[in-house]
């Protein structure tokens, strides 16, 4: 949440609180919704917060079925890797580490959908920072590469 | 805690014959506690009247600026107490990543813009970002978060003593979004308006004219009762009325805006008159 005070009102969605998202996630959500490149965004934790239609169909996922999901989850669950197969630990990912590192980051990697298919893609990776300095999430962009 | 407008109007004050309801004056709210603490929201033209109309002897007055466009700030150069020795003025804005809040009320507080330089107002000024966490002024506790309009923009959320008010100028929530509002988590300023008494919010436009105006920062009277409707406001009282809408045309967006939200008391923000929280 921004350092102003968003989030001092969470609300009551069912079982759990729900805090209103940063305004910067929200105007990115919004612009993310109306581009064609896929478009990743997780929140300051660096769980996924929203994925465009782009990116549902390169993941193999509905932003619907999943909602959230949590770092662990995400930078597991599509298998990055590298070309020799060699799984990609999440702290080398391009996201986690604009995350991590507030910087921007580019990478050619491997994924397994959630629809079990393999695809060769470009990540570009920056994290988001909101007035005062403070970190809000970082977004993804993915280029998928096509053989030949 | 008691809500008076002295300013309603967006954009540039528009006086005369067909505004003498609603008025012409640009934004300007005062919010007063039971203890006298005064909260002065926005400086529009009407702070004017406003700093005439404030006792002499109150001890500190605080002005909160939702943000630095001319219609929020172009009565600064005219509110009484700023040129008054002694009088303990704060100004609130928010905050930006580039230059302070004084060196960006300097470039109008300036020549050519203004003959007098913020730094020759003889009151005792001090100037403040818009508080980062709940803050406390007087009897009133204070928060403040980014809201989506053009520019550094901040809207407010006033309690004291259980009651509630919020104060979303110039909000354009529903820029971008299809089937507005998609809930509390992805609706700027929902936070601020959650379950407040009364929210002040901008209804500056139809729905028609929105449609053409798009990415302007301002909502529709239609679009600010369903923010009000899903924050679980009380009372909607729409604000920054459209410089070309007399009042027989605010009074139609009033009718419309409370036909969309039926659980939500709606009516458009008139110069002079206060409200009881």
């Amino acid at each position: 949440m921004l350092d102003d005070v968003q989030g001092c009102c969470p609300y009551d969605d069912g079982d759990r609180l729900v805090a209103q998202r940063s305004v910067e996630l929200i105007l990115f959500r919004q612009l993310a919704t109306s581009l064609a490149v896929p478009v990743f965004l997780v929140d300051e934790a660096g769980d996924l917060v929203f994925l465009n239609e782009a990116a549902e169909g390169l993941l193999g996922i509905r932003f619907d079925d999943i909602d959230e999901l949590p770092l662990q989850e995400w930078s597991t669950g599509f298998r990055p890797h590298a070309d020799d197969g060699s799984l990609l630990p999440p702290e080398e990912t391009p996201l986690v580490m604009a995350l991590r590192e507030r910087r921007p980051c580019h990478q050619r990697l491997n994924i397994t959908g959630i629809d079990g298919v393999d695809r060769s893609i470009e990540v570009t990776a920056f994290p988001l920072e909101g007035g005062r300095g403070r970190l809000i999430g970082a977004v993804a962009m993915f280029w998928e590469q096509h053989e030949g | 805690v008691r809500v008076t407008f002295w300013g309603t109007r967006g954009s540039i004050a528009s006086p005369g014959p067909s505004t003498q309801g609603y008025g012409g004056n640009t934004a300007c709210v005062q919010v007063t506690a039971d203890d006298g603490t005064c909260l002065i929201l926005d400086a529009g033209t009407g702070i004017r009247a406003l700093g005439d109309a404030l006792p002499s002897d109150a001890a500190r007055i605080d002005i909160l600026l939702s943000h630095l466009h001319m219609d929020h700030i172009q009565g600064l150069g005219f509110f009484g107490p700023f040129f008054t020795p002694g009088r303990e003025v704060h100004v609130w804005g928010p905050p930006s990543a580039t230059l302070d809040l004084r060196g960006r009320l300097s470039r109008y507080l300036s020549p050519p813009l203004f003959p007098v330089r913020l730094r020759d107002v003889e009151s005792h000024l001090e100037l403040h970002n818009a508080p980062a966490e709940p803050a406390r002024i007087g009897a009133f506790e204070v928060s403040a978060a980014t809201i989506i309009h053009p520019g550094p923009t901040v809207g407010y959320r006033i309690t004291e003593n259980g009651a509630s008010m919020a104060y979303l100028s110039d909000h354009e929530p529903a820029l971008g979004v299809e089937g507005f509002p998609i809930g509390p988590a992805w609706t700027s300023g929902h936070d601020l308006a959650a379950g407040v008494d009364v929210l002040v919010h901008d209804g500056q436009f139809s729905d028609t004219e929105r449609q053409a105006r798009v990415g302007w920062g301002h909502s529709s009277t239609v679009e600010a009762a369903r923010f009000a409707h899903q924050a679980g406001a009380k009372r909607l009282v729409c604000f920054h009325h459209d410089p070309s809408h007399d009042d027989e045309a605010v009074d139609r967006l009033v009718e419309t805006a409370a036909g969309a939200a039926p659980d939500v008391l709606v009516s458009g923000a008139r110069e002079g008159v206060s409200l009881q929280v």
